[in-house]
This record gives C-alpha cells, sequence and structure tokens, in this order.
C-alpha cells in the first residue's frame, strides 16, 4: 500500500473508532488497536503510541462540546482524576513486576460480565436516591440537559467509585489500553451516575490519563507521525459527529452500543491474554 | 415500608441545582475546543508537506524502528520543523495535543480559584502535580 492509501484508508477506520470512542466514553484506542495490528500489520508499539494520540483527540474534541453542554460533571471529573492519575503512576510502576498477561485475562473476563450488567437500565427508584453525605460534602451532584428537560442526580458509593477510578489508572498504567472502560462502569454501576453524564465524564477525563503516559511514549520512539497523522485528524472529526449524536440520543440505545463495544474489548483482553500479546 | 425504600419513593428529595459551573463549562470548553483546532491545523499543514513529498512511497509499520530522535523530544520537533520537515510539523501538533488536557487542568485551577472553591483547588493542584511530575520523568525534554 502506498502512503497515500494507507493515510487515507487509516483515517476512514478512525474516523468510526472516534465516533463509537466519544459515544461510549471509552476512546478511539478499543477498536483502533486491534484493527490497525491485524489489518493493517502495524507493530503493538507503533499502534499503542497512535491510540494514545487517539484517546487525547477523542477526550478533547467531544469534552469541548459535552463541558459546554452541561453533560459531563467536571467536579466528579476532577476529583475522581486524582485516583486515577495516582494509580496510573502505579501502574506504570508495576509493570514490569506483575505478569500482565494473566491480569489482561482477569480483566477480560470482568469486562464480559460488565457489558451484560451495563446494559440493565435503571428503575425508576434507582434514579431518585437521597443524596449522599460525603458526595454532597465534596459537592458532586448535579443536573444535565435530558431529553426533555433538566435532570438532577445525587451521586451514590463515592470511596467504593474512587476505588474503581484507583484500579482503572493502574490498569491504564499496566496495560495501555481499556481504563475509559472501568471509568464509566464504576460510575454508572458503582456511583449511580446517569449514563450520558458517566460517558461524557469519562470522556472529559480520558484525555489527562493519557496525556500523562504520552511523553513517555513520545520519548521511547512509539509515536509515528506518519501514523498518528491520520489517526488523529480521522478521529477528531468522528468524534466531532460523535458528540453531536450523543446529545439527542436515547440512553438505551446508548447502553447497547457501549455494551457491544465493551464485549469487543473483553474479548480482545482475553486473546492478548491467553496468547501473551501484552 | 423500609425507611430506604420510602424515601426513594419520595419524587425529588432535594432541589434541582443552580447550574454553577456555567461559567468555568464554557472557558473550558472554549479551551479545548482552541487547542484541538490548533493541533489539528498544524497536524493538517504537516500532513500536506508529508504527502507531497512521499504519497508514492510504501507504508509499512510491520517492524518497529523507533522514532528518530528528532521526533521524540521537543527540542529535536522544534528543530525539524526549523528544517522544514512535514513529520516534524505533525509531531509539533501532536505536542500541541498533548498540551491541550494539561492546559485543561491547569486553567481548571484558576475557575474553581474564582469560585472560591478551596477544596477544588486543592484537588486540581493534585492532578496537575502528577501529570507534570510524569511528564517531567518522561524524557521528552520539558
Amino acid at each position: 500500500m502506498t502512503i497515500l492509501e494507507f493515510t487515507g484508508v487509516v483515517a476512514i477506520v478512525s474516523f468510526v473508532a472516534g465516533l463509537l470512542g466519544s459515544l461510549t466514553g471509552l476512546g478511539g484506542g478499543v477498536v483502533l488497536v486491534p484493527l490497525l495490528t491485524i489489518f493493517f500489520h502495524v507493530d503493538i508499539r507503533y499502534a499503542i503510541g497512535a491510540s494514545l494520540v487517539s484517546v487525547i483527540a477523542t477526550s478533547s474534541g467531544a469534552a469541548a462540546a459535552y463541558v459546554k453542554e452541561g453533560f459531563s460533571n467536571i467536579r466528579i471529573g476532577t476529583f475522581l482524576e486524582i485516583a486515577t492519575t495516582f494509580g496510573a503512576l502505579l501502574g506504570a510502576f508495576l509493570a514490569t513486576r506483575i505478569p500482565t498477561s494473566a491480569l489482561a485475562v482477569i480483566f477480560g473476563a470482568m469486562l464480559l460480565y460488565s457489558a451484560f450488567l451495563s446494559r440493565k437500565p435503571r428503575t425508576e427508584a434507582q434514579r431518585n436516591l437521597p443524596p449522599d453525605p460525603l458526595a454532597t460534602r465534596l459537592r458532586l451532584n448535579g443536573s444535565f440537559p435530558d431529553l426533555e428537560s433538566p435532570r438532577s442526580y445525587n451521586v451514590q458509593r463515592v470511596p467504593a467509585g474512587f476505588s474503581l477510578m484507583f484500579g482503572a489508572g493502574a490498569l491504564s498504567g499496566l496495560l495501555g489500553i481499556g481504563s475509559g472502560a472501568v471509568k464509566v462502569l464504576a460510575m454508572d454501576q458503582a456511583m449511580r451516575v446517569p449514563f450520558k453524564v458517566s460517558t461524557t465524564t469519562s470522556n472529559f477525563m480520558i484525555g489527562v490519563t493519557a496525556a500523562a503516559s504520552a511523553g513517555v511514549y513520545l520519548s521511547r520512539g512509539y509515536v509515528d507521525p506518519g501514523l498518528a497523522m491520520p489517526v488523529m485528524l480521522g478521529v477528531l472529526g468522528g468524534s466531532l459527529l460523535g458528540s453531536r449524536i450523543l446529545v439527542k440520543a436515547e440512553t438505551r440505545s446508548l447502553r447497547l452500543v457501549f455494551s457491544l463495544v465493551i464485549l469487543v474489548l473483553g474479548l480482545q483482553m482475553l486473546y492478548n491474554g491467553f496468547w501473551g500479546k501484552i | 415500608m423500609p425507611a430506604a425504600q420510602a424515601l426513594a419513593r419520595q419524587p425529588h428529595p432535594f432541589k434541582p441545582q443552580p447550574w454553577r459551573d456555567r461559567r468555568l463549562e464554557i472557558i473550558l470548553g472554549n479551551l479545548l475546543r482552541t487547542g484541538v483546532l490548533l493541533s489539528a491545523a498544524v497536524v493538517l499543514a504537516g500532513a500536506c508537506v508529508y504527502l507531497y513529498r512521499h504519497a508514492h512511497e510504501r507504508a509499512d509499520y510491520r517492524v518497529f524502528l523507533g522514532e528518530p530522535s528528532e521526533f521524540r523530544t521537543i527540542p529535536g520537533v522544534i528543530r525539524s520543523v526549523m528544517n522544514g520537515r512535514g513529520r516534524g510539523l505533525i509531531q509539533l501538533g501532536l505536542l500541541f495535543l498533548i498540551a491541550t488536557p494539561i492546559a485543561r487542568v491547569a486553567f481548571s485551577i484558576v475557575g474553581f480559584a474564582i469560585e472560591r472553591d478551596r477544596m477544588y483547588v486543592a484537588f486540581t493542584l493534585i492532578v496537575l502535580a502528577i501529570l507534570l511530575y510524569s511528564l517531567l520523568g518522561s524524557g521528552i525534554g520539558l
């Protein structure tokens, strides 16, 4: 394939990755890494470098819209970023000390279960929970523009969410990908944050986690300009479209897309773990 | 009926909060958009130069060679832009992209300070410190 053809095809694939990434709060890497390595025969290290670029592009591109329109909760995001960034430091420290293959298998299995769990919509009673004292003190409760009218929500189980976020950060340091999934699940399942707020706040956060490790990968020579260029431009376009769709989308369909994508991510993790690719 | 259930059945046991962070949200949203558009413009400019010169060569990423030092550090990237290299420009755009979320965190500190929210100024400072710590240790020549 010539460079011109390669650039065009990768840009189109990245557009789809950015679209899915911004709709699910997972970033583009979930789709991009397997596609680049399997279909384009890109070395995994170049693919990880490109994936990191795609995560920052999806996050910043879509977050601009999500933050302005009041979906992302910047307080939840900021508070939980403490956990994810500390976790990422720990993960990077542990990366050479623990068997990441075994970890990938466990994480993969966890994701398959979560794919099933995250399909279930919240009941009316689960939506109207009384405020939690800790969440109130941390000023995490908020509201967002739901389809008909603004809806308020009360954040629950802050310590559980914070711990999961720490795990999400550690995973991103250890495995390179997949931390967005834990972020969405921690907010959605543990903290009972409305789904759209969970995915958009995750989207807001993943850019920071990725930027923290981007320096390391750049200095190790993982970020190739010829590959990262179509990835960045394609993903950015996709994420801008995704952020327009999410605003008007039914939560039910977003949950469906999310659970399908993490199903794929889970299978990918199992495969990588069993075949020692990670 | 258990107390928790009784509470859950009440319509909304709290008043909707006023949209306190509205201004901060708009500032951060605009900052993110500017950062992303700036980096996209630089990457696009680099792409034009790169494709003009190399469009018909073969694309091959099968073997990991690692990037040359001019694409791995900030001083290297700047030198390569000075030499008029397309890929140097792309890499510069990517550096702007990486800087965007970091600038967002830094601006949040100012925003929370304006709102006199000391707790969140402290939270954001912690995040920024960890971010800078990992970037300084990364060897990109910051």
